[in-house]
């Protein structure tokens, strides 16, 4: 017998992140997404020591295997919950909805999520999140816009991470801008030092107004 | 990579499909799979394969039709595409813009059929 249906493969997962999305409302959800290395958790620690006093913000870390990044983030006194994810290359909505369980949302106003460090996987796997936010180092090639577009495509900020590198590799700048917005004209992008803390107002400001969105519903 | 939580997925839903109809054997499932889906159908197979070993459904086959994108023109606004190799940043053959288009067709991973017995 054959029978004909239309299902969606990963319906089950954007189910639970409806609900997620639902337990979520009123506070800015951010999924960040990159290669391993970039620097999420490095954007993290400084976003929440400068913005402490701003925002009460909480982090989900999610590792392959250790909880070093949730103490790394934590040390800042930011909530953190670490999901190990134990080989597994990217979250779901349902380890999301479990971590939530350890987070007191009626504290919080932004929700960050570190994703397993990988372009592709965690690109299909909706968190419940507001917004993907992409981020590449210099130390990489200029190139993976093209080679990932999807997350380029999907996502709302693209952070172009360790420009205190520039000088010392060969990263076009103006080529991986070029591409990542020939891919997504509404892309914000930032070029950010996490060592030394340039360009990073700019992202905070894309935050506050993020944030602002988000409470006026 | 993570398709074999899709693998995982489409075996789950192929076999809730059989039992609301009866049905007790999967000998196969027909895919949809969007260029821009971010599937490697090899390993997909792969996926697939590793998770029936040793069942009675062992022999089920997967059917995979990639489906190329179709665009429609962030300035223009016509369509294109829809067939061979196309990047997102096509250029437009009527107006030649490559930005901003916009993805009609090509991100889905859909289950289109399921056979059993
Ligand atoms: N030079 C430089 N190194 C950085 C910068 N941001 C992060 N790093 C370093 O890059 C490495 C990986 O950073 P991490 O935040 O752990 O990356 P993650 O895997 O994406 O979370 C660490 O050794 C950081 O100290 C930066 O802006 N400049
Ligand atoms: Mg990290
Ligand atoms: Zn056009």
């Amino acid at each position: 017998m054959q029978i004909p249906v239309v299902r969606n493969v990963l319906e089950a997962n954007e189910k639970m992140a409806a609900q997620v999305r639902e337990r979520l409302r009123g506070i800015l959800t951010l999924n960040l997404i990159s290669s391993p290395g970039a620097g999420k958790t490095s954007l993290l620690e400084r976003t929440l020591r400068d913005l402490a006093g701003e925002f009460r913000m909480a982090v989900i870390e999610g590792d392959l295997q250790t909880d070093n990044d949730a103490r790394r983030v934590a040390a800042t006194g930011a909530q953190a919950v670490q999901i190990n994810t134990d080989g597994g290359c990217h979250l779901d909505s349902n380890m999301i909805s479990t971590a939530l369980d350890a987070l007191d949302l009626s504290q919080v106003d932004i929700l960050f999520i570190e994703n397993v460090g990988n372009l592709v996987c965690p690109v299909e796997f909706d968190c419940g999140e507001d917004a993907k936010v992409a981020l590449l180092s210099v130390t990489e090639g200029d190139d993976k816009p093209e080679k990932y577009p999807l997350l380029f495509n999907l996502a709302r900020a693209m952070i172009l991470n360790k420009v205190d590198l520039l000088p010392h590799v060969d990263f076009d700048m103006a080529r991986a801008r070029a591409f990542a917005t020939r891919l997504n004209k509404e892309l914000a992008v930032f070029e950010v030092s996490c060592r030394n803390g340039e360009g990073l107002e700019g992202w905070y400001d894309w935050l506050r107004r993020m944030r602002a969105d988000k409470a006026r519903g | 990579m993570h398709e074999m939580s899709l693998a995982q997925n489409i075996l789950d839903i192929a076999r809730q499909e059989l039992q609301a109809r009866g049905c007790t054997r999967l000998t196969g499932v027909h895919l949809r799979c969007g260029a821009l889906a971010g599937v490697e159908v090899s390993s997909l197979r792969f996926g697939f394969e590793v998770l029936l070993q040793g069942t009675p459904d062992e022999t089920a086959c997967l059917e995979i039709e990639e489906v190329p994108l179709r665009l429609r023109c962030g300035a223009c606004g016509a369509e294109f595409g829809g067939e061979g190799r196309l990047a997102l940043w096509e250029p437009c053959p009527f107006c030649g813009e490559q930005l901003g288009h916009e993805v009609l067709q090509g991100k889905e991973l859909n289950i289109v059929a399921i056979e059993g017995t």
